[in-house]
């Protein structure tokens, strides 16, 4: 395969990049869509599956209303992915929790999501602050460990890995051109020309779409961009499947379309390190038990960690 | 289908499979006291439903996940009988331990 | 022998070696080690001693049906049960951080925790799948399995029994469950002629003992009167709620009771798992880890030895699991290099000459293509989440490259058995999709639970507890 044109080609294949390579091609242009192989950093391979609004944009009000507008337009989105490919993604937005374990906790949270509806203005931001009572109405089988909950209605979840599986199949079902194993070794650019050397040959494009993750940080300035991106880790244990028993989300617990209990997700700064670590399992495992005793008898069956793309402050990075 | 060979291991325990008490070797696991109560499956698959028995044994498979003493999806292969132990039918998904 | 107290104490236990493992090679280890002064646990999920050739030997070793396989391990056994070691049966290894030598086991429902200078994985090998139609029928079983029921608990398959598939196993089953009083149909898979693979592979001479061995367990078996059918191709179990007859080109067998085998691999979950370096022998056609002549591995503290580390026999991780303790002992400073190498002579010889029929055993139960990527569509790979061969195709066919991504999009390997069994379907079927060698696809990452635990148990693992402010 050498010497490939196309009119658009994009950078990784993840969640990010293989839904802007489904746009492209929609819209009618030749897309390829380059990744690497089997084993990568890959965080759509390895996230939660929240569709999280709550706390989301704290200190920037737009970013709030970025991540709000976005889960508003997620029924849509699963609905055409869903007409496409027939692939459910499990999306179910009933809003959601956090729990909290501490008066302390419970002020803290009280406080931020306090100033999310100051910063919101006039676009407004619904929540509550539930005590343990009201908390155990909405999720049955709370610990007494639960001292109370804030609730907002905007929360959700979905199957991220029916949506990854569901993107690549609709980019290659629209005739786009998916080509993993791939290995960039030479980059050069000009206005409205791009030319990568490759293990595969040389692939040239008029356009080009950064969105490789944490690949982005090293291959943004040969593009003359910066993106200085950092991996966070974050370690997720998942529950052998029980009957449905959770109807809404919680910020670390949530049930899958198939019943698995998923409990996560810390936030370590540890560099490119994707080992798991017992210390920081153990305590996943042991505030899912604070916050529901029946989790504790359920058998773990699945574990991992998997790194964040994370931007300096957290925030999304633009121009 | 199994059977015994009681003059080769004469040393019994009883258990109770699906309701019904049996003896068997001492030594077994739960998964050869299911495999001696010659039911024709002791689980349905989360999945699908469809009936399972033991596979390997070993530990290995996971097709064994049975409920016993009242606790579901236990791995009956690895789990040596005790007497009056109840190996019981695993439903597809477990029920919510509350 | 001492036992530890079942709560694990506040600072987690040391030991110059702990051994994963209470199978010949992991008990040839221990006895090694106690002889160099090393402090030594071992730790086996099994409730006694003897892995899988001698498993429940103390049990088995007076039936008529295995006394006389069982006798070697039974004398290993008793020399074993007099150390002076730390013997943790029925504790299942779920996590091992080799950074810190922390070994994390899960007993009657309760976390322990371990430290050791130096660890030796000792945990065997498993049967390879045999994923043909209808495998997953209740009544349809691995071979080993009811070699395992027949040496836990003298039991055996009623009825009509067929075994089907090929290697040095199935005659050896065939033989005891006919000395149990059963006997069973063997229709067996092997396409490789024997006189010609010998003759290609060498060692007949050198491994002359062992090859008469195997010899006279197939005449053994056949002078009973046992029905062979030879070379059948195309398998399939049937049968409508549990397996009623075998299936294949040009034949039929009704049976109760359906026995499958296609050899033995390495057990790589944990020696992957911790991130040790693999690579595929394409001669065993499965992964193996990279490791020295004692077995050492590419991770400072750890080891493998036995059937985990390359399948050579009970005889060979005997001496695999000495040369393992001999290399711990001269790492740990209670041996001078030259003190190793000198001593180490007599068990590296026992090992090649152990090893020596392998190259011919290998070539002749060679599993057949169909066997390692099963061609029709709807038969299952992942039994877990009962992931299709062709679905598997279709994954490979839209970029999954590997077996990882492949999980992503089916949930293959995501199930309880954690890609145990399906990892080597999984991989030849993309490998044979993409037009690849498998060694190019890779394998499943696999991860700490090794083996399910409670999300309480792992809750009060050590630090967890009081973690929390
Ligand atoms: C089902 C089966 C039956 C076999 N039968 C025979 C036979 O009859 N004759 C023969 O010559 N060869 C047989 N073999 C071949 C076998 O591999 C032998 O060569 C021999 O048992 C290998 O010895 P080993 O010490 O390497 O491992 P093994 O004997 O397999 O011992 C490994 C030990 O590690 C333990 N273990 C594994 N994982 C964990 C964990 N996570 N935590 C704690 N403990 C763990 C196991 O319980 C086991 O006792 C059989 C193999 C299999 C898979
Ligand atoms: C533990 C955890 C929990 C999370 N929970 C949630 C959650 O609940 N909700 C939520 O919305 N988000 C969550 N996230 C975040 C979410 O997963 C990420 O924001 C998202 O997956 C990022 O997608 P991406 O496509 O940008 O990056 P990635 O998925 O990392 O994809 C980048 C791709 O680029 C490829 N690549 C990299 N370098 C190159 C190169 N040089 N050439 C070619 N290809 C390259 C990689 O192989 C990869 O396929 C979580 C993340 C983690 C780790
Ligand atoms: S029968 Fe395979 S794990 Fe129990």
């Amino acid at each position: 395969m050498t010497g490939r044109r196309f009119d658009a080609m994009v950078i990784g294949g993840g969640l990010v990049g293989s839904a802007i390579a489904w746009g492209l091609r929609r819209e009618g242009l030749s897309v390829a869509l380059l990744d690497e192989g089997d084993a990568a950093f890959r965080a759509s391979r390895g996230n939660f599956g929240l569709v999280w609004v709550q706390s989301k944009g704290l200190g920037a009000p737009w970013y709030q209303r970025w991540t709000r507008q976005s889960a508003e337009s997620w029924p849509g989105l699963a609905d055409d992915l869903a007409k496409q490919n027939g692939l459910s993604l499990g999306l179910s937005q009933p809003g959601g929790l956090h729990l909290c374990l501490s008066d302390r906790e419970m002020n803290k949270r009280a406080e931020r999501l306090e100033q999310m509806k100051r910063e919101a203005g006039n676009y407004g931001f619904e929540y509550r602050m539930l005590d343990a009572r009201e908390a155990r109405d909405l999720l049955p089988g709370l610990g007494p460990a639960v001292v109370g909950a804030s609730f907002t209605p905007y929360d959700g979840h979905v199957s991220p890995l029916a949506l990854l599986r569901s993107r690549h199949q609709g980019f290659t079902a629209l005739g786009g051109v998916y080509l993993p194993n791939v290995k960039i070794t030479g980059i050069a650019t000009a206005p409205r020309n791009f030319l990568l050397e490759t293990n595969l040959g040389t692939i040239q494009a008029e356009r080009a779409v950064l969105a490789a993750g944490l690949g982005n940080a090293k291959l943004a300035p040969h593009f003359g961009l910066k993106a200085p991106v950092r991996p966070q880790r974050g370690q997720v244990l998942v529950t052998e499947r029980t009957r449905a028993a959770l109807p809404m989300p919680t910020t670390t617990i949530r049930q899958t379309g198939e019943g698995s209990i998923m409990l996560g997700d810390s936030v370590e700064e540890v560099g490119f390190d994707t080992r798991q670590s017992q210390p920081v399992m153990a305590e996943i495992a042991h505030r899912a038990a604070l916050c529901f005793p029946w989790i504790g008898r359920l058998n773990v069956v699945r574990a991992w960690s998997a790194l964040r793309v994370m931007s300096p402050d957290g925030l999304p990075i633009y121009d | 289908m199994f059977r015994t060979r009681p003059d080769h291991r004469t040393e019994t325990v009883q258990v109770i499979v699906e309701g019904r008490a049996l003896m068997v070797p001492e030594g077994s696991s739960a998964a050869a006291a299911i495999l001696l109560a010659g039911l024709a499956s002791i689980r349905e698959t989360a999945v699908s439903g469809s009936p399972r028995l033991p596979w390997c044994m070993m530990g290995i498979c996971f097709d064994c996940l049975t409920e016993i003493d009242g606790v579901a999806n236990r791995q009956a292969c690895m789990v040596p009988v005790a007497v009056g132990m109840r190996i019981a039918r695993q439903h597809g998904a477990r029920d919510v331990p509350r | 022998m001492n036992l530890v107290p079942v709560k694990a104490p506040q600072a987690p236990r040391k030991f110059d070696l702990a051994i994963v493992g209470a199978g010949p090679s992991g008990m040839a280890a221990a006895i090694a080690a106690r002889e160099f002064g090393l402090s030594v646990l071992v730790v086996d999920e099994n409730a006694a001693p003897g892995g899988q050739v001698f498993r429940a030997a103390e049990l088995a070793g007076a039936d008529p049906a295995l006394a006389r396989d069982m006798a070697p391990g039974l004398e290993l056994i008793a020399r074993f049960r007099a150390l002076d070691v730390t013997y943790r049966p029925g504790a299942t290894l779920w996590m091992l951080d080799p950074d810190t030598g922390t070994l994390s086991l899960s007993c009657l429902n309760e976390t322990m925790e371990f430290v050791a200078e130096r660890i030796l994985l000792a945990t065997g090998a498993q049967e390879r799948p045999v994923p043909i139609p209808g495998w997953t029928l209740p009544g349809v079983m691995s071979a080993g399995a009811a070699q395992i029921a027949l040496k836990t608990a003298g039991m055996v398959p009623s009825g009509r029994v067929v075994l089907a598939g090929q290697g040095p196993l199935m005659w050896l089953l065939a033989n005891q469950l006919i000395r149990a009083g059963v006997m069973p149909v063997l229709v067996e898979t092997r396409t490789q002629p024997i006189l010609r693979t010998a003759l290609e592979q060498g060692g007949i001479f050198s491994g002359f003992a062992q090859l008469t061995k195997g010899i006279g367990l197939i005449l053994k078996a056949r002078q009973s009167g046992m029905r062979v059918i030879s070379g059948a191709r195309h398998l399939r179990a049937e049968g409508a709620a549990r397996v009623q007859s075998l299936r294949f080109e040009g034949g039929f067998e009704p049976c109760d009771t359906l026995l499958l085998h296609e050899g033995v691999i390495p057990s790589t979950h944990i020696s992957m798992a911790i991130g040790l370096e693999h690579f595929w022998d394409a001669r065993q056609l499965c992964w193996r880890p990279r490791l020295d002549v004692f077995g050492a591995s590419t991770h400072a503290r750890i080891a493998v030895a036995g059937d985990g580390a390359v399948i050579g026999g009970w005889e060979a991780a005997v001496a695999s699991g000495q040369l393992a303790a001999l290399d711990a002992a001269f790492r740990l400073g209670r041996m001078a290099q030259a003190a190793r190498d000198f001593q180490a002579e007599a068990s590296a010889d026992a090992l090649l000459q152990a090893r020596t029929l392998r190259p011919f055993l290998d070539a002749l139960y060679a599993p057949s293509h169909e066997i390692l990527a099963p061609p029709e569509e709807s038969t299952i790979i992942c039994r877990c989440e009962e992931v299709t061969a062709g679905s598997l195709r279709w994954a490979a066919a839209i970029g999954a490259t590997g077996p990882n991504q492949a999980k992503a999009y089916l949930r293959c390997g995501m199930g309880p058995c954690q890609g145990r069994l399906c990892g080597p379907t999984v991989a030849a079927v993309i490998a044979e999709t993409r037009n690849v060698p498998v060694e190019e696809v890779g394998h499943f990452r696999p991860r700490a639970p090794y083996k399910p635990i409670t999300v309480q148990e792992l809750a009060g693992a050590q630090h967890g507890a009081d973690r929390l402010s």
